[in-house]
């Protein structure tokens, strides 16, 4: 594999194929991508994206189909092949070693940066090249962060930096690797609304120089940032054109092959009885810090309330102190009248808690047991599922059939392994669970994050009809869109107490963004 | 698709069995061994005669025993390596309750195997609990209570427990003949008109009970069901009200009971009095038995079988003449952990299979073209 030295002027792919067992992750795609564009690749999740991405990035071989760079054919056996023809691709998850510093970190991946000077001898060179030269990498760092102004410090230690300046270090890494082609997956799932909109602005100067392909779910990104769209479905590639052309909605159709409309919480019944009574309460994080300090809210039968905060606001310690999950240090926690304080897990189900926890995957479910046990979880020992202290395995895939059809979980069976669905289909089995248990009450922390506009579409749709069925809803998100268009009312978390309460009309981004970093007295700015 | 996985893993099991006979003929033929001859031997011998066939049934039984023990423990999220020690302080309770309670006859052995049981069950408990409510390592624990529990019988068969008429002489230590309305007797003795080569004891029915009883406790009941689910994640059982310490704790108190319980079989099976190495490593090769046997009651049945028949081989190479150390055994034992983790890891890895998969399709579609 022979590098490639200059610019990228154009990357072309075609008639792209890779099958996986018993499926075709990607079915004959041709896609290319001309020097300055950015490519906006959407679709539903197990589309085929990320699929393609890593073909891109050499970490998959195609079974068929050509890979070109400036008209050149070139294949990748390995990412360092494509790394050599400058193509970066920053993951959804960082790679950064948290207690080593920005240059540090970057000087990880670098084998070659000691630039030899006229006059050395091959051992000096050689002991150049053996000692890290910090001093190098960190000039390379500042060149780079000031030519695309990428606001980086390079001695910070990244523990320090919030999710947003990490991501601009994996950025700087990349580039410092020489990369003119940039592969982002999902860039901003992690981002609060401002961090967002600053690395929207940052890629848009800086596919001036570079390519750009990135990965997404969000149609306003697309809009804002790219020039150019494909959409995959099912593997295939089903539509391509310029952004400007199409609107959201739209691309959204072609994304899940039907009209989208994420529902919207119209109806203004009045709410019911308290159903969750939180009193000042206090609770410690994992680090023995106070994570919850006087915390107070109220939830009310037939009522969504979205909690919006950056996360680390103490979102996490307040579902699992709701749940019995984590010990309350004081105060008081009242389900329709009942005190939570001091019972188990179990003792809060009993009492009519349902929980959808952050980490689908390994809160959620249990990952290894089929699809049937996972809608049981909560009471396998309960009639009719065992009687007698019988399983009645008839009894429970009966169950998972029903689940299966009333909530669109696609499955090839019931009996297959929980932890091989997509993530959407996972989110349902654990709404399947919750809901048709019949709750009091419901926590759905970040219900769609990361998932698809058709998956989403369906879990805000059970919400909305669980909240018309007299159930209280603690809906907690970092996603603004989602909590303005679901909650009857929006209480702001900021440092483990409730910044202030807002009513359905009051609310705009805007305005939450603000207290979300903190601004009390918001109108008056 | 379907028929092409079974064919593919067949042929990955029947390649791993070839190779670990390839590798053991290697050692043998080093060794100065008649690979043929010695092969003969270890696979078929156990199977020329009603006396050898009973004595293979007879390592079966604690081999099955300790093998389900294990399996609890491995699918509620816990390793337990110390069934030996479980084994051990199993039969020295049970010694001790056969030597001095008084207990009339047909109550005698049952009651006995219920105090073996109890006293692994206890041995168990402790690392479960240590685990539970500190979060050691149980296997740090569980290694350190073998030592300890080693240590204890030893001590007990050479001072309060040792047969007064080998004390102070050279003989190995051991305790007095226990009474034989403990025993667990052979077949032929039950029932006098069966052959006389029916020499194995009635522990393997206790064995394939016990198995069953395992199978039907994990699979069927609500309390096995949790302990699976905690097993397999235990951060998703917590969430969903199950608590996993206590489950984790239930499963060393089953798996310890399951090796105290084989432990007291040998005794009263095989042995009828408490002496040294009584255990005879069970308590480790019920580990590979469970492994072998996927990590599943009923599977562990067949495996326990397979290791016995080996087992026997081996001991017997030296009254066949053949010149090879009987301690083939372990590593013919190693040699199947090795292939069975290096064909597990083939098996389900689902590129390896796809990639070989349109290999033989390629193949296959030529010929038919040609």
């Amino acid at each position: 594999m022979t590098p490639i030295s200059g610019p990228i002027t154009s990357l072309r792919i075609e008639h792209i194929t890779k099958r996986f067992p018993g499926i075709v992750a990607c079915s004959d795609i041709s896609l290319s991508v001309g020097k300055g564009e950015a490519l906006a690749l959407v679709g539903e999740n197990g589309a085929g994206k990320t699929t393609l991405m890593n073909i891109l990035m050499g970490l998959y071989t195609p079974d068929e189909g050509k890979i070109f760079i400036n008209n050149r054919e070139v294949s990748f056996r390995s990412p360092s092949d494509a790394f050599a023809c400058g193509i970066g691709m920053v993951h959804q998850q960082y790679m950064l070693v948290p207690d080593l510093t920005v240059t540090e970190n970057i000087a990880l991946g670098m084998k070659q940066i000691a630039e030899g000077r006229a006059g050395d001898t091959a051992l000096m060179r050689v002991k150049r090249a053996a000692k890290l030269d910090l001093a190098a990498v960190r000039r390379h760092i500042v060149a780079i962060s000031e030519h695309y102004g990428l606001a980086v410090d390079p001695d910070a230690y990244i523990w320090q930096l919030s999710v947003g300046e990490q991501q601009r270090v994996e950025l700087v890494k990349t580039l410092c690797f020489g990369a003119k082609f940039l592969i982002l997956d999902e860039p901003t799932s992690a981002l609060t609304p401002q961090e967002t909109d600053d690395l929207i602005a940052l890629l848009r100067r800086m596919s001036r120089e570079l390519s750009i392909i990135f990965i997404s779910h969000k149609l306003a990104e697309v809009k804002a940032l790219s020039n150019k769209v494909a959409i995959l479905r099912g593997g295939r590639l089903v539509f391509r054109g310029n952004t400007a052309d199409h609107s959201s909605a739209d691309i959204a159709a072609l994304m899940t092959g039907h009209e989208v409309y994420l529902p919207v919480n119209h109806s203004s019944r009045a709410p019911g009885r308290p159903m969750l009574e939180v009193r000042d309460l206090f609770v410690r994080g994992d680090r023995g810090n106070m994570a919850l300090s006087k915390l107070n809210l109220t939830v009310r039968a037939g009522e969504i309330v979205g909690l919006a905060g950056v996360s680390g606001n103490g979102q996490r310690e307040l579902a699992e102190a709701l749940t019995g999950l984590r010990t309350v240090e004081s105060g008081e926690i009242l389900l329709d009248g009942v005190s939570l304080v001091g019972r188990s897990p179990k003792g809060i189900i009993a009492q009519g808690m349902g929980y959808v926890p952050e980490e689908r995957n390994v809160e959620g479910i249990v990952p290894g047991m089929s699809i049937r046990d996972n809608l049981v979880l909560k009471d396998i020992a309960r009639p009719p599922f065992s009687r007698a202290g019988i399983i009645s395995n008839a009894v429970i895939t009966q169950n998972a059939e029903a689940m299966r059809e009333t909530f669109d979980i696609r499955c090839s069976s019931v009996g297959v392994a929980a932890g091989s669905l997509s993530g959407g289909n996972i989110q349902k089995v654990i709404l399947a669970r919750e809901i048709s248990r019949g709750p009091k009450f419901l926590i759905a922390v970040y219900p769609i994050r990361g998932l698809d506009m058709g998956a989403a579409e369906f879990i805000h749709k059970q919400l909305l009809a669980l909240r018309d069925s007299g159930v209280g809803i603690l809906l907690i998100s970092e996603e603004l869109e989602e909590i303005i268009n679901l909650s009857d009312r929006i209480a702001v978390i900021f440092k483990g107490s409730i910044q202030r309460t807002l009513g359905q009309g009051e609310a705009t981004q805007r305005k939450l963004g603000m207290m979300m970093a903190g601004v009390k007295d918001y109108e008056a700015i | 698709m379907k028929q092409f996985k079974l064919i593919y893993t067949a042929g990955v099991i029947a390649l791993s069995v070839l190779l670990t006979l390839g590798v053991a003929s290697l050692i043998l033929t080093v060794l100065g061994a008649n690979v043929l001859d010695t092969f003969w031997v270890i696979f078929c011998y156990p199977f020329t005669s009603l006396k050898n066939l009973s004595g293979v049934i007879n390592i079966m039984t604690p081999l099955t025993i300790v093998g389900v023990g294990i399996c609890v423990a491995y699918r509620s999220g816990i390793v337990n390596i110390g069934g030996e020690g479980q084994m051990v302080m199993g039969l020295l309770l049970a010694i001790v309750f056969a030597l001095f309670s008084d207990v009339p006859a047909p109550f005698a052995m049952p009651l006995t195997l219920l105090v073996g049981m109890i006293g692994g069950a206890l041995w168990g408990a402790l690392p479960g609990l240590l685990k539970a409510k500190f979060g050691v390592s149980e296997l740090l624990s569980t290694v350190m209570f073998n030592y300890i529990a080693t240590q204890a019988y030893s001590y007990c068969l050479r001072v309060p427990l040792l047969d007064p008429s080998v004390a102070g002489g050279s003989g190995d230590p051991q305790t007095v003949k226990l009474d034989a309305s403990s025993w667990l007797l052979r077949l032929n003795e039950i029932f006098p008109s069966l052959p006389k080569g029916m020499r194995f004891h009635a522990g393997i029915f206790i064995a394939l009970i016990v198995a069953l009883a395992v199978f039907l406790f994990m699979w069927k009941t609500p309390t096995g069901f949790k302990m699976r689910a905690a097993g397999a994640s235990d951060r998703a059982a917590r969430y969903a009200g199950i608590s996993v310490s206590r489950y984790l704790v239930l499963a060393m108190v089953i798996s310890g009971a399951c090796c105290g319980l084989a432990g007291t079989v040998e005794i009263l099976g095989v042995h009828h009095r408490g002496l040294g190495n009584c255990t005879g490593g069970y308590g480790f090769s019920g580990i590979v038995v469970a492994l072998f046997g996927g990590l599943h009651p009923l599977g562990v049945i067949p495996a326990a079988f397979f290791f016995a028949v080996i087992s026997y081989g081996c001991s017997a190479l030296q009254i066949n003449k053949i010149p090879v150390p009987s301690n083939m055994i372990d590593v013919l034992q190693g040699l199947v952990i090795l292939v069975i983790v290096a064909a597990k890891l083939i098996i389900a890895n689902p590129y390896l299979m796809d990639r070989a998969q349109r290999r033989f399709m390629a193949l296959t579609h030529r010929k038919e073209a040609a």
